[in-house]
């Protein structure tokens, strides 16, 4: 039987400021992280553009021409920057975390496939069509193209969760010894496929891109409304993503309660640390908590903390009623993924939500009144709210990973066991450098790409001083339009 | 899903040998379609008229993006069907492995961003990366995969030699694509790099073969002199001779068929050398790499009939975009 592949690395040293678990370890986290921004943008603009290119192609409108053009651009840059972000990560799995790949391989492997056959492909062919096909197709193939392209986003989020929540909840398989290595061989794919957490987290995820996007949608429609006050096309796309975001923002708090309770009963462990719950017992549910002091900041627990809280409602909430019912706490296990990081991600992630709840609601008010467009400080207030979905959608994502630190499989394989052996810390350091850069840089172009679009459409529409000056920060200045 | 689908034993008996073929066409659609993107690049850096380079990226713009997620198949193919061979082939060859997807990332942004601003100066930039992520990511990619087949060092005859073949290859068939494409002048100038990169390319696939034979890299040495790689050599100079006359003659739809022939006798080439191994620094055969039977029936039972409705609608893709480019691009 062959022998374990046991190479070590020899480290020149030079360059080796981290280890190879922590340098692999940040590497995964940033480069997800941004790709997840990309990811979410084709997932939760997808929507929008079916409905912008049906509507323009079928009744000619030259709003929805005007809507369907830009927005196509802007999911056309971001696929880009999904595909070019999303190629990494999937290689990440064997050149970081090797062991993970050949552990898992048989479990996500076929998921991952799927994604790349049914999903990627159907997205990445279709978008051909609509970007560069409008005269070469018929109308009901351009449509279909763009349903098609929609259709894959969300398949392709679906496979990738189908891997993440087996990741969370693992079933369906067995652990054998293939070529003298431990490895968990399929023994039900239905069972591996429709883990307990999936419906949880494609609802929770699939929605979270949705928010994300309206909030972008009705940020860049608020900025050029503001404007120019008489861009019906902006009018229309604004009142359109408010009340997107009234369907989706409070949904996403319902359900959001709903998946906690999801969690504590399959990860206690994290669910302690999203309430830095450290002592068995009764729990109370803390509805805000601010640090006292700057230890409580990077090692927050519940009991030192200033909070505002519902004694019981913690335990009368994981347990189904029992206001007494015992939650386990931190202090039961052995290692703890960093508290602080779960405990700030999940109020920032609550934060947020609560608030886009609140914009949404003044949005319909507006709407209700006919006053949207004419309320400076609702348009202020979503321009500025716009990158914040992404900030909710981030945090709520380092809640599910982070909290499953120190493990990558939960209860099976953990994160430190799973990065590779062949590893030096310099090329970890090394390349984790070029990710940072790289990514920075392609984060700020996707930044200016997004500013020059508007832009160009501000100067299209015949705002005033679309053309001129550098740019000053989100706010503009208030124009002769007003 | 159990009662219908063998726990234990694969669906046909030689579905492993199956899979091997499966991952080494997906990577053969890979070397022959994003391949004739990164000769595009390349021979992007030879042109000085605007015109033209826009031309250029018009004949790739709606197809470079799908072509590229056959990489994606060809890796979680490998994935899900040997998993073991995946991680070590990946940890094994860190610095390539990363290099040539940072590579990636450089030549599809390029050519995206460049069309956002009317800036001479941002162009140019955009256009930098478009050709060094073309030029680098086959070298790196070939690197990675002479490394893989004869298990040698980085910096030894047959990766180098590997990689630079995978460049050369890329050049004829984006200069075929083009010429089949765009207007007789230019298509002059491309035919005169396509049969310089074509005999590049075919001297160089002799000469790696030979030192492959002369210091037995990897141990490949009786695979190289074995009937099947004669075959498939032969059949690739007929190609690449065929292909250049047919060029010269000015038939650029016939040199562009004989010319994605290469890629694909290179990847069947890459199969032959390889089996009965999927990685030979692991020692394992398809067989014992492969996964158990079940999640293997799976992924087949799944994933074939995708693989189909796949192809058809590649086919529907470039019927939609066939024929010359024209004006400016295809208008969109």
């Amino acid at each position: 039987m062959f022998a374990s592949a046991t190479v070590t690395a020899v480290d020149p040293g030079w360059l080796a400021f981290l280890s190879p678990e922590l340098a692999s370890r940040a590497q995964f986290g940033w480069t997800i992280s941004v790709h997840i921004l990309f990811a979410a943008l084709s997932v939760g603009l997808a929507p929008f553009i079916v409905y912008f290119t049906w509507k323009d192609v079928r009744t000619g409108d030259e709003r929805f021409a005007r809507l369907r053009s830009f927005w196509v651009k802007v999911f056309a840059a971001g696929f880009v920057m999904g595909t070019v972000t999303g190629i990494p990560m999937s290689f990440q799995f064997g050149t970081n975390f090797p062991r993970f790949a050949e552990v898992a391989g048989e479990l996500i492997g076929g998921p991952l496939a799927f994604e790349a056959k049914m999903a990627f492909f159907l997205e990445a062919v279709f978008l051909g069509v609509l970007l560069y096909g409008r005269d070469r197709v018929s109308d009901r193939t351009y449509i279909l193209s763009s349903v098609l392209v929609g259709f894959g986003a969300w398949l392709s989020g679906f496979w990738i969760l189908v891997v993440n929540a087996w990741m969370q909840t693992p079933q369906g398989y067995e652990m054998v010894v293939r070529n003298g290595l431990e490895v968990a061989r399929l023994t039900d794919p239905i069972a591996a496929f429709f883990t307990p957490r999936l419906p949880w987290m494609y609802v929770h995820m699939i929605n979270a891109s949705v928010i994300s996007v309206a909030l972008l949608v009705a940020g860049v429609s608020a900025y050029i409304v503001w404007k120019k006050r008489d861009a019906a096309a902006w009018n229309t796309a604004l009142k359109l993503a408010v009340v997107i975001l009234l369907v989706s923002a409070p949904f996403q708090a319902l359900h959001g309660d709903a998946y906690a309770r999801h969690v504590e009963d399959t990860q206690p462990q994290k669910f302690a640390a999203m309430e830095a719950h450290y002592e068995t017992g009764s729990a109370d549910l803390h509805l805000l908590a601010f640090p006292t002091s700057v230890d409580a900041i990077t090692d927050p627990r519940a009991e030192n903390l200033f909070t505002v809280s519902l004694p019981g409602v913690g335990s009368f909430l994981a347990s189904g009623g029992d206001f007494d019912a015992t939650v386990l706490g931190l202090n039961e296990y052995e290692n703890n993924p960093p508290v602080a990081l779960v405990f700030w991600s999940f109020r920032m992630m609550v934060g947020l939500g609560f608030l886009f709840i609140a914009l949404a609601f003044w949005g319909a008010y507006l709407i209700y009144r006919g006053r949207l467009s004419e309320s400076d400080r609702y348009l202020k207030a979503m321009v500025l709210a716009s990158p914040l979905g992404y900030a909710a959608l981030l945090t709520g994502w380092y809640v599910t990973e982070i909290g499953r630190q120190p493990w990558v499989i939960q209860g099976e394989l953990k994160t430190n066991d799973a990065v590779s052996t062949a590893l030096s810390g310099t090329d970890a350091t090394l390349t984790l450098t070029a990710f940072v850069v790289i990514y920075i840089a392609l984060i700020t172009t996707a930044l200016y790409v997004l500013k020059w679009l508007i832009r160009e459409e501000l100067r299209d529409l015949g705002a005033a001083d679309a053309t001129d000056g550098r740019w000053r920060g989100p706010l503009p200045e208030v124009n002769n339009d007003d | 899903m159990t009662d219908w689908l063998p726990v234990d034993a694969y669906l046909v008996d030689a579905l492993p040998e199956i899979w091997f073929g499966a991952v080494m066409f997906a990577l053969g659609m890979y070397i022959v379609l994003d391949g004739f993107d990164f000769g595009i690049g390349i021979l992007y850096a030879t042109l000085d008229d605007e015109h033209d380079r826009e031309t250029f990226l018009s004949a790739f713009g709606p197809v470079w993006d799908a072509n590229e997620v056959w990489l994606v198949a060809f890796g979680t193919m490998l994935l899900a069907a040997f998993p073991r061979v995946y991680s070590r082939l990946l940890a094994d060859h860190y610095l390539l492995a990363i290099g040539f997807v940072l590579a990636l990332l450089f030549r599809g942004l390029g050519p995206e961003l460049r069309e956002q601003r009317d800036d001479d100066r941002w162009k140019r930039y955009c256009d930098y990366s478009f050709v060094a992520g073309s030029a680098l990511a086959p070298l790196l990619f070939g690197v990675l995969a002479g490394r893989w087949i004869f298990d040698a060092p980085t910096l030894s005859l047959p990766a180098v030699l590997t990689g630079v073949g995978l460049v050369a290859v890329s050049v004829v068939t984006g200069a075929a694509f083009l010429a089949a494409k765009t207007d007789p002048e230019l298509a002059v100038t491309l035919r005169r790099y396509g049969i310089t990169a074509t005999a590049a390319y075919l001297g160089g696939v002799v000469v790696l073969l030979a030192s492959v034979v002369l210091t037995d890299a990897g141990g490949a040495a009786d695979a190289v002199l074995s009937r099947p790689v004669a075959a498939l050599v032969v059949a690739s100079v007929a190609a690449g001779v065929g292909g250049s006359a047919l060029a010269a003659r000015g038939r650029y739809r016939a040199w562009l068929a004989t010319a994605l022939a290469l890629p694909a006798l290179l990847a069947a080439l890459v199969a032959v050398l390889l089996y009965p191994t999927v990685y030979p620094a692991t020692g394992l055969t398809v067989r014992e790499a492969v996964v158990s039977p079940l999640a293997l029936n799976l992924t087949t039972v799944l994933g074939f009939p995708v693989l189909l409705l796949v192809l058809w609608y590649f086919t529907f893709l470039y019927s939609v975009f066939s024929g010359p480019i024209e004006g400016d691009g295809y208008g969109g």
